[in-house]
């Protein structure tokens, strides 16, 4: 591993390139450390900041006022992203499955440009076009549906990627052996194919699942906000949801505010947190029971 | 075929005791041959051209569907033909979404386009007008007097930020993976890959709130000073001096935007570096150079054009950054940025900003000039996204994506 030690050359230049090497590695190592600190810094200041003056009823509780917990943006969290699993779910691997099994070559490549493209589309004009398009245009008002149409365009397109990288890692095997059988595309697709990229699909509505937790502009005038619980209905049913709680309570004249924005912004984190525990031990799982388990030996680990 | 037909029968009635979850985790799901290759692309092609002939309903080897109108497989079948139609249709939303933001951005900005003209983007002023005046009409667009707007500066704002993150995170994400790969146990570089997640997952409001109340007094008490205080004041060096203010600034965004795209850029590279050659680089170890000069001579180079689609990628993903920058930039509307520390603007941190107050506009214009700078934005953010694809889509990448930077 350590090759410094070879004796190449003049020893006066050994000298030099072993210190050039250590210098390298000691920048990596910084850089290192600049990756873990903000990591560490992110979550303890937050949690700090939270959880000075915690109290369980700022989660038991609608807000009054200036005053009161976040009950309300915990549901409409919850009910905006059951609403985004729903439909960005069922578009997006619907298009992952199109994309990986049926799309000809040309068609193919045109639709997963196009949703290469959305995917770049910055988050606040997705939620202009909403605003101007959903509550202004077709006269919704604020509207819990607004906003998780917005959304689910937004996320649409990685779990339209992951789903079709998840099919395509399926082996060819698998669907000629379905053929061979003289199974239906569709029934080759239910009981062969779709089974084992069932992790890969799941990994990629976990990430919409995070994405739709953290976003804010696109609902900030879609959803907008409120203080009571969510509403079902198309107009004028605005609904709350933690991002906003962090983005107007932060630099409002009031420490309470300050702390409530705070554990807003940690219940963010833990959320998040979880999600990328639960894709972690989904990717773990698989890897367990698979027979090309990376091998950790050497440095070349998959 | 009837066989067939009758295995499915069975199968179906058999399948009905084990649910997909189970299914998770009793088979093996990543069997071997996963690599895409040649072989994948030929496949692809085979399946596309019999997918769309079932979708065609054109093959009509299977047992009628009259034959066996009452068994319970026969309606699954006739739903099945109609399948490849109602996925294909599902797949056009991406495009359908993308032309209609296109479309209701260009109608919506239509008339701040012909009202702002050109000088939209040489000028600094920004001004609603007097919105209790009567309206007057300039170029046919009635708007209200002394309306103004020019966006320079959002435009200027927006670059520079994410110019500085990019130059901030390209040699940390570079670094960091360099060392994952090359020096850190497995266990260790498994933690490392976990903190990217994480950088990676954090709502971009946290980033805000984080930048707000820890980041930004720290950047401006304790680090700026370090330099700020001890330049001289000429030209160019002026604009890193000048008093480094209370932490909402060019500079606080800069390194915020530059934590929000490290995740993306070192995971990438990090995948990268995990496919050079390990033979290649120990030949270089051979023939006597160091592990850095090894870098150098072969690790580097085979990932160069990897890293650098990575980086347009980040950057793409800093341009249209919007709740971090709006919550940290400090607000800056009419004016360009004088100093590092100043408060300023970005182009999406006004949309979100200013769209709530453009209410007040009777005529309309405060609203569709944000549609105006929108499509601004957006013509800058698919073009990097483009040409960051593409130099992406070069490299396979394994990475788990999270986040919007994917």
């Amino acid at each position: 591993m350590t090759t410094d030690t070879v004796a190449v050359g003049p020893p006066v230049r050994l000298g030099r390139r072993r210190t050039r090497n250590r210098l390298t590695w000691v920048l990596c190592a910084v850089a290192l450390a600049l990756v873990v600190v903000p990591v560490v810094s992110i979550v303890a200041g937050v949690a700090w900041h939270a959880l000075a003056h915690f109290h369980f009823s700022l989660l038991t509780t609608y807000p009054v006022g200036n005053g009161g917990g976040l009950l309300n943006s915990i549901e409409g969290t919850f009910v905006l992203v059951f609403g985004v699993l729903v439909l960005a779910g069922l578009a997006g691997v619907a298009g992952g499955v199109y994309l990986a099994e049926y799309a000809r070559e040309g068609r193919g490549q045109f639709l997963r440009g196009a949703s290469e493209v959305l995917a770049g589309v910055p988050s606040i004009i997705l939620g202009y076009v909403g605003y101007v398009g959903l509550v202004l245009g077709l006269h919704w008002g604020y509207s819990l549906y607004a906003g998780i149409i917005v959304l689910s365009v937004l996320v649409v397109p990685y779990i339209t990627k992951t789903t079709e990288v998840a099919l395509r890692n399926v082996p060819t095997s698998y669907r000629e052996g379905g053929e061979a059988l003289g199974m239906r595309s569709g029934y080759m697709l239910r009981k062969l194919v779709l089974r084992p990229a069932l992790p890969g699909i799941a990994t990629g509505l976990i990430i919409a699942i995070a994405i739709a937790v953290g976003e804010t502009a696109p609902l900030l005038y879609t959803a907008e906000y409120s203080t009571r619980p969510p509403v079902f209905s198309l107009h004028n049913s605005p609904v709350g949801y933690l991002t906003y709680n962090v983005f107007t309570d932060y630099n409002q004249p009031s420490t309470f505010l300050h702390q409530r924005a705070n554990a807003a912004a940690l219940l963010l984190i833990v959320l998040v947190l979880i999600l990328i525990v639960v894709a972690r031990v989904i990717v773990m799982m698989t890897q367990r029971h698979s027979p090309d388990r990376p091998q950790r030996v050497g440095k070349a680990t998959g | 075929m009837t066989a067939a037909w009758r295995t499915v029968a069975e199968d179906e009635r058999r399948g009905a005791t084990r649910g997909p979850l189970l299914s998770i985790l009793t088979r093996s799901s990543r069997p071997p041959e996963t690599r895409a290759g040649a072989v994948h692309l030929d496949d692809g092609a085979r399946r596309g051209g019999s997918g769309g002939g079932a979708g065609g309903g054109s093959d009509g080897g299977h047992p009628g569907d009259g034959a066996h109108p009452s068994h319970p497989a026969t309606a699954w079948w006739r739903a099945e033909r109609l399948l490849p139609h109602g996925l294909r249709a599902v797949t056009f939303i991406p495009l359908v979404a993308l032309v209609l933001i296109l479309g209701v951005l260009l109608w919506k900005a239509l008339p701040a386009i012909r009202f702002n003209g050109f000088g939209f983007f040489t000028r600094t002023p920004w001004s609603v007008g007097n919105t209790y005046a009567p309206l007057v009409t300039t170029n046919g667009v009635r708007h209200p007097p002394l309306a103004s707007y020019g966006a320079l500066p959002f435009i200027i704002g927006t670059l520079v930020s994410s110019a500085i993150a990019v130059v901030l995170a390209v040699p940390v994400a570079i670094g960091t993976a360099l060392i994952v790969v090359e020096k850190l146990p497995p266990r260790l570089s498994s933690t490392v890959g976990f903190c990217l997640e994480v950088l990676a997952g954090v709502p971009s409001v946290v980033y805000g709130l984080w930048g707000f109340f820890t980041l930004g007094p720290f950047l401006s008490h304790d680090v700026a000073p370090l330099w700020a205080d001890h330049l001289p004041d000429v030209p160019v060096l002026s604009f890193f001096r000048s008093p480094t203010g209370g932490g909402q600034g060019l500079f606080t965004v800069g390194v915020v935007l530059a934590i929000m795209i490290l995740p993306i850029i070192a995971a990438t590279t990090r995948d990268l570096l995990r496919q050079v050659p390990r033979a290649t680089v120990e030949g270089a170890v051979a023939l006597g150079m160091t592990d850095s000069e090894a870098l150098g001579a072969v690790t580097v180079p085979w990932v160069r054009s990897g890293v650098i689609g990575a980086t347009v990628l980040g950057l793409g993903r800093a341009l249209g950054e919007t709740m971090a920058v709006a919550m940290v930039c400090g607000s800056l509307l009419g004016a360009n940025v004088h100093s590092l520390y100043s408060a300023f603007n970005t182009i999406s941190a006004v949309i979100v900003g200013q769209l709530d107050s453009a209410q007040t506009d009777a005529s309309g214009l405060a609203v569709s000039t944000l549609a105006e700078l929108g499509l601004v934005l957006l013509f800058i953010t698919v073009l990097v996204n483009i040409g960051a694809r593409l130099l992406v889509r070069r490299v396979a990448t394994t990475a788990l994506p999270v986040g919007r930077g994917i």
